[in-house]
């Protein structure tokens, strides 16, 4: 899987970034409001960056006829899947992990609170992005998947949601963050191991004319 | 082991016959069972001793709320035996049984949040049980959308099945997480199998009208499905005798 | 059920290789055709003719196993296709109407990740089959540069990389190709009958050069 379009790397990064100082622009600056509403901006920015970089991801492989080859090569299609979500997730949900801590700053996160923030996005974030291959897979044949992809996954998305802002919040109150990490990389697994196979049915049904 | 009943209901000729023989049944259960246990339950039940009056409204809220997460999961047994065994008629299930989850799960909202007003004095309050029923709305419509806007049918009933089926492993994922989010929330009203809190003047009323939802949802979904039978199967010669003679009753 | 004249002529003896019994397709309430049945044995070509719409990608799209038939179906060695799903992955080559070549990556770099995606080695014949297709100079060429007919090209380069595959399944493999790339490719897929291969394809072309065992299918004779 080789990704040659540098702009559709960036762009989910720099839709993250916007969201974020839009909220300040939006809600005022004072420090303290800013600091205990860090935690659900953030994750709610990434969540929505990650939904956007999403919505592409089998796109041109359905336009250019990739997903047929794939479908009638040797290799399973769970196992595409999944690598194709890892590439992907590689390329934006890691970076954002990567760029988080700047806008937590930005927000007036205190530092002590980053490693819960990025420790949750990034069990969090590869929940997000196989979730949301669901969604991209069975959407791929539409011509404008875009709104109903959201319709579809955010509700899935309510759980990684709450354990992740529910981290960095308890990070914040100075509480231990254990129960919530725990949860978030059991569901992590739970999800590397199930979705593909959705995700692969999805893509099989979708190509089915 | 014997599957011979699963296709014969599997064929549409012999669903829309026996569905037509269960039908009336099924409706007079539900009207029976409806009028008497909301009957006892708004006049004859005795009030709540701490929301007096007001509680009356769980004899619809409750098996509301009941019937649109059993409507969830029918959704995805139903997907499940379209996907494996390709019968036809499940799909037509998950089709004609997802609008009647979404109007439950409506009424479910709606009664929760009237009810919620004398209670806690307001409309809406994120309670956990109300925003998991929001939540589960959200999957709801997705599944319908999803199946709108797929024009080819075998596919759209495929896609829904997966969907639903990745949502009904999401829902117990969801709950939980929700009522962790929020554990400020009334434990369980009513379960089949606890010995309820409630006395046996309020609590039986309850049971007959879940039951008198279930079959009044068993009652829609068979002429929701049994229209639709119809329509797909316009053209052959039973159908056509079929439509013929309703037309006929009807002038 | 109708036998196509082939038979007579190819090796009888040998057992089909694949096998279509009394298909129908049925797509958007329309019948597309039915009771449609043959078995094609190593060497045949069977040249799928028909209208607009007539259902020929969707019969060439039964055969590699992209869709399911509304009823009947298809056997490969004598098996239901849907148990043999591997063995169809190794044998076949399926390039269809969109053929899978990404815009962004060069002709060289697609074969290489076609090749590797079907679990096939042979990235030093890959300049060479570029070479036979004519896009000797366009190796490193990203294909989006690339010309319709050159990306065409590039897709049946396929074909002439040395592999296990015996069976090519093409959806109009003759489009936006120039009369001497389609004399070209008639020759190879001479050839490629000749050596025991098995050809299904699409076209409205006329085929000029045709193997010893061809025969034509047109679909209007199977509408209902």
């Amino acid at each position: 899987m080789l990704f040659r379009q540098p702009s559709e790397l960036v762009n989910p990064l720099a839709f993250f970034t916007l969201v974020g100082s839009l909220f300040p622009l939006a809600l005022g600056t004072q420090p303290d409001f800013l600091r205990a509403s860090a935690p659900g901006l953030l994750w709610v920015s990434a969540l929505l960056a990650v939904l956007l970089s999403l919505e592409g991801l089998f796109r041109s492989d359905f336009d250019d006829g990739s997903l047929e080859q794939w479908i009638v090569s040797p290799n399973s299609l769970a196992i595409l899947s999944l690598a194709k979500v890892s590439a992907n997730w590689i390329c934006t949900g890691l970076s954002l992990v990567v760029l988080a801590p700047v806008l937590a700053l930005m927000l007036g996160l205190p530092g002590y609170c980053l490693p819960a923030l990025m420790l949750s996005l990034l069990l969090g974030t590869p929940i997000l992005s196989l979730i949301g291959a669901i969604g991209a897979a069975l959407t791929v044949g539409l011509r404008r998947g875009g709104v109903l992809l959201a319709l579809l996954i955010l509700p899935l998305y309510v759980p990684v949601l709450i354990l992740g802002c529910g981290a960095v919040e308890a990070s914040l109150q100075g509480l231990p963050i254990t129960a919530h990490i725990l949860w978030l990389a059991c569901l992590t697994v739970l999800a590397i191991t199930l979705t593909p196979f959705a995700i692969g049915a999805s893509l099989s049904i979708s190509v089915t004319e | 082991m014997n599957w011979v009943w699963l296709h014969k209901w599997g064929s549409p000729k012999w669903f829309y016959a026996l569905s037509g023989r269960y039908l009336p049944w099924l409706t007079i259960t539900s009207v029976v069972l409806l009028t008497v246990g909301i009957v006892w339950g708004l006049f004859f039940a005795p009030p709540d001793y701490q929301q007096g009056n007001s509680f009356r409204i769980i004899y619809i809220h409750v098996p509301a709320a009941i019937l649109a997460q059993s409507i969830y999961v029918m959704l995805a047994v139903a997907g499940a035996v379209g996907l494996i065994w390709k019968i036809k008629l499940a799909d037509i299930a998950l089709r004609q049984a997802a609008p009647i989850g979404v109007w439950m799960t409506v009424i479910a909202l709606m009664t929760g949040s009237i009810w919620g007003k004398p209670t806690w004095g307001a409309y809406w309050v994120w309670d956990a049980r109300l925003t998991s029923m929001l939540i589960l709305l959200f999957l709801y419509l997705g599944v319908i959308a999803l199946g709108q806007a797929i024009t080819n049918r075998d596919n759209s009933a495929r896609a829904c099945a997966v969907l639903s089926l990745v949502g009904v492993v999401n829902i117990p994922i969801i709950k939980y997480s929700v009522e962790w989010w929020n554990t400020l929330h009334q434990s369980a009203s009513f379960s089949f199998t606890q010995k309820p809190a409630m006395p046996t003047q309020m609590w039986f009323p309850l049971l007959l009208t879940v039951i008198g939802f279930y079959c009044y949802f068993g009652a829609m979904l068979f002429m929701r499905m049994r229209l639709e039978v119809l329509q797909r199967e316009n053209g052959s010669q039973w159908s056509t005798t079929e439509i013929d003679r309703l037309i006929g009753e009807h002038k | 059920m109708l036998e196509l004249h082939s038979q007579k002529k190819s090796s009888l003896g040998s057992s089909p290789i694949l096998e279509a019994v009394d298909l129908s397709c049925v797509r958007n309430n329309r019948q597309l055709f039915k009771s449609l049945s043959f078995k094609l044995r190593a060497g045949d070509m069977l040249h799928i003719r028909g209208h607009n719409g007539s259902g020929k990608s969707s019969l060439l799209r039964l055969l590699n196993g992209l869709n399911q038939p509304t009823s009947g179906h298809v056997l490969l060695l004598g098996r239901p296709l849907a148990d043999l799903r591997n063995t169809l992955a190794s044998r076949m080559i399926w390039i269809g109407h969109t053929p899978g070549i990404k815009a962004t990556l060069t002709a060289r770099e697609n074969l290489e990740w076609l090749q590797s995606l079907h679990n096939r080695s042979a990235s030093s014949e890959i300049p060479l089959a570029l070479e036979k297709v004519g896009l000797r100079d366009f190796e490193d060429t990203p294909c989006h540069a690339l010309s319709a007919g050159q990306q065409r090209r590039v897709a049946l380069a396929r074909l002439y990389l040395s592999n296990p595959a015996s069976l090519w399944v093409l959806d109009e493999p003759f489009t936006c190709l120039d009369a001497e790339a389609i004399w070209q490719l008639e020759a190879h897929l001479e050839t490629h009958c000749r050596n025991g291969g098995l050809v299904v394809l699409t076209t409205h072309h006329e085929l000029n050069t045709r193997p010893h065992a061809y025969s034509g299918l047109d679909l209007r004779q199977y509408a209902s």
